[in-house]
């Protein structure tokens, strides 16, 4: 038989695919069904968040964090505000800790649950997705009736939160804390033993610790790896350090280990709610310094000086100390930081954000090459992608 | 992480590499290292590979620009050492033209960081082996974060009815574009007010920065 000449395949997946998770256009190069190479061509999102902070006062480029990784919005405001608060050297208040640490962990079960249903999506589970939307829609609500608003919250502000929890919130949210888990039991039931999610997952996308921190990996990547990697414990910041949680970790650095990883995170998230809940101090949430945070509006109706300090904060803002900081938290996809340079004026000079998923978009060529093209979106699903903070 | 640990940790970077760091500052309780752009790949490794440093992880790389400066270009490197739980800021400068030489040996994440760099900033890197443009559009003209670079950008697109494509014309601005610094005139406004010029003696306008 005389020898044929096969030539590799060109495939485009997306940007309207609907497991390339938003906008992503992946150019695969196959040879057969095999991934010879994978080019993702990123910025189909890119709005210039960067650029539009520049212009903007501190407090007006609050809301832009909100839509970089729309599914955890909080995670997200929360470190801006601690580069804010390091530069300014400013306190928040415990009740402030505490509410925004709860406000993270309803972050994380909204990330985990929508990348763990879509995951499970991409790979033919169908039913989890129907199941547990429900109760993003009951999280969400939790998130409205603290900010007023679903998704774009603009809750963290310098210094604290906008405004105090309103009656009856935290017992409702400790209701949910309690039915929650039979949920999580049921989507386990469909897919952590199912033979076909197995199949799809098992030993896909593997890599190793090393490989994991050359290639900048962070969060639920890294730590399928074994490595017990969390800025939480690590490098505590708020009540992190009061509260008593574990991290879960994997030990074969596959797309099924990250699954089992963002479950067990949920679990510890209901934990780390819950301990909130109970010790939830009185007081303030919001810094009593007059010169960066708002006064209340009960109070603008009696002081001159307070209705001084309101004019003054939402049209010249507060000036920020000349210096370069850092702060990183741990957000439900990996390591969200937030590089700001202030050259002492009312409006950042620069501000770069680091967005954990880029980095582990970037790797998709490493862990692709080799792997059939139905590998692709599983290892993007387990991956945990949003276009909103990788274009930026 | 105590600040003296971390200004140890600086004066034993700073005393290896005597040649390639300039300098090695803690403020706000971070750790920055300026070094040279020439031997940057050399800084790297050795924060990487050296037994006090063990920098494993290259979190971020990014650009940043003082057009004030003769060479107008920061490049700032991110690193985080997860074994001894500390994070080092590198910087380097740099102008448009010199390119800076590129880690992507030192550290496979480095590759992206780099391309977003070139893409918004045109800090040309060397010997990177794909320098193509990252976020902005195909055949995008331009370094967009750039303090030049107006907000507005210069082109915009609309799908042309009549062409049955998508074509880019020079940006219409129906108002012109306003950038109101917000600054109180009395405290921190930088330029002269107006009026105040025709003053002499003491009430005349005091030089910049003076309050």
């Amino acid at each position: 038989m005389a020898e044929v000449d096969i030539k590799n395949y060109c495939l485009n997946f997306g940007p309207q695919h609907p497991a390339a998770h938003g906008v992503l256009r992946m150019v695969l190069e196959l040879d057969g069904e095999v991934i010879e190479r994978v080019d993702p061509h990123i910025g189909l999102l890119h709005r210039g968040t960067e650029k539009l902070i520049e212009h903007k006062q501190y407090l007006q480029a609050m809301p832009y964090f909100d839509r970089l990784d729309y599914v955890a919005p909080m995670n997200q405001e929360h470190a801006f505000c601690l580069a804010i608060e390091k530069l300014l050297e400013l306190e928040v208040p415990e009740r402030g800790q505490y509410v925004r640490v709860l406000y993270c962990e309803i972050g994380r079960i909204l990330n985990h649950i929508l990348n763990l249903t879509t995951h499970a999506l991409d790979v033919g589970a169908m039913t989890p997705i129907t199941w547990m939307f429900e109760e993003r829609e009951k999280l969400m609500e939790f998130y409205e009736r603290a900010s007023g608003a679903r998704f774009h919250a603009a809750y963290f502000r310098p210094g604290g939160v906008h405004q105090d929890l309103p009656p009856d919130l935290l017992e409702d949210i400790m209701a949910w804390t309690e039915t929650y888990p039979q949920m999580i039991a049921d989507m386990e039931a469909l897919l952590v033993d199912n033979r076909i999610f197995k199949q799809r997952n098992v030993d896909i996308g593997v890599f190793s610790a090393e490989e994991a921190l050359a290639w900048g990996f962070s969060g639920p990547m890294l730590r399928s790896t074994g490595m017990a990697w969390d800025l939480r414990k690590s490098q505590p910041y708020e009540v992190y350090d009061k509260m008593d949680f574990k991290v879960a970790i994997g030990n074969a650095g596959d797309c099924y280990d990250r699954f089992m990883i963002r479950i067990a995170e949920m679990k510890e998230s209901l934990k780390i709610m819950r301990q909130c809940i109970e010790q939830m101090p009185g007081g303030p949430v919001m810094s009593v310094n007059t010169k960066v945070a708002p006064p209340r509006r009960s109070e603008m109706k009696r002081s001159m000086e307070a209705l001084i300090h309101h004019f003054k904060l939402y049209t010249e803002g507060f000036k920020v100390p000349e210096g370069e900081v850092y702060a990183a938290v741990e957000a439900p996809k990996g390591e969200f930081g937030v590089y700001l340079v202030s050259d002492g004026s009312n409006r950042p000079y620069r501000c770069k954000i680091h967005a954990p998923g880029f980095s582990h978009l970037q790797a998709m060529d490493f862990l692709c090459r080799g792997h059939m093209l139905a590998d692709a979106p599983a290892v993007l699903g387990a991956m945990d992608i949003v276009f909103g903070e990788v274009d930026r | 992480m105590t600040d003296n640990a971390l200004a140890g940790l600086g004066d034993h970077i700073a005393s290896s590499l005597e040649n390639e760091v300039a300098s090695a500052t803690v403020a706000f309780g971070e750790l920055t290292v300026i070094a040279r752009a020439e031997h940057i790949q050399k800084v790297l490794t050795f924060l990487r590979d050296n037994q006090e440093c063990m920098f494993k992880q290259l979190v971020d790389i990014c650009g940043a620009d003082y057009p004030g400066r003769t060479k107008r270009f920061d490049v700032v490197y991110h690193m985080l050492s997860v074994q001894l739980n500390q994070r080092v800021r590198v910087k380097v400068e740099t102008d448009a033209d010199t390119p800076v030489p590129s880690v992507t040996d030192v550290f496979p994440a480095a590759g992206w960081y780099e391309r977003e760099a070139w893409d918004m900033y045109g800090i040309f890197f060397a010997d990177h082996p794909d320098l193509r443009r990252m976020l902005t559009d195909y055949g995008f003209q331009g370094h967009p974060l750039r303090k030049d670079f107006p907000l507005t950008g210069f082109v915009e697109l609309r799908y042309s009815e009549d062409q049955k494509r998508v074509v880019y014309e020079p940006v219409k601005l129906k108002q012109e574009f306003r950038d109101f610094d917000f600054m109180s005139p009395w405290e921190s406004a930088k330029y002269v007010l107006p009026g105040d010029e025709k003053a002499e003696g003491d009430a005349a306008p005091k030089k910049e920065g003076a309050k």
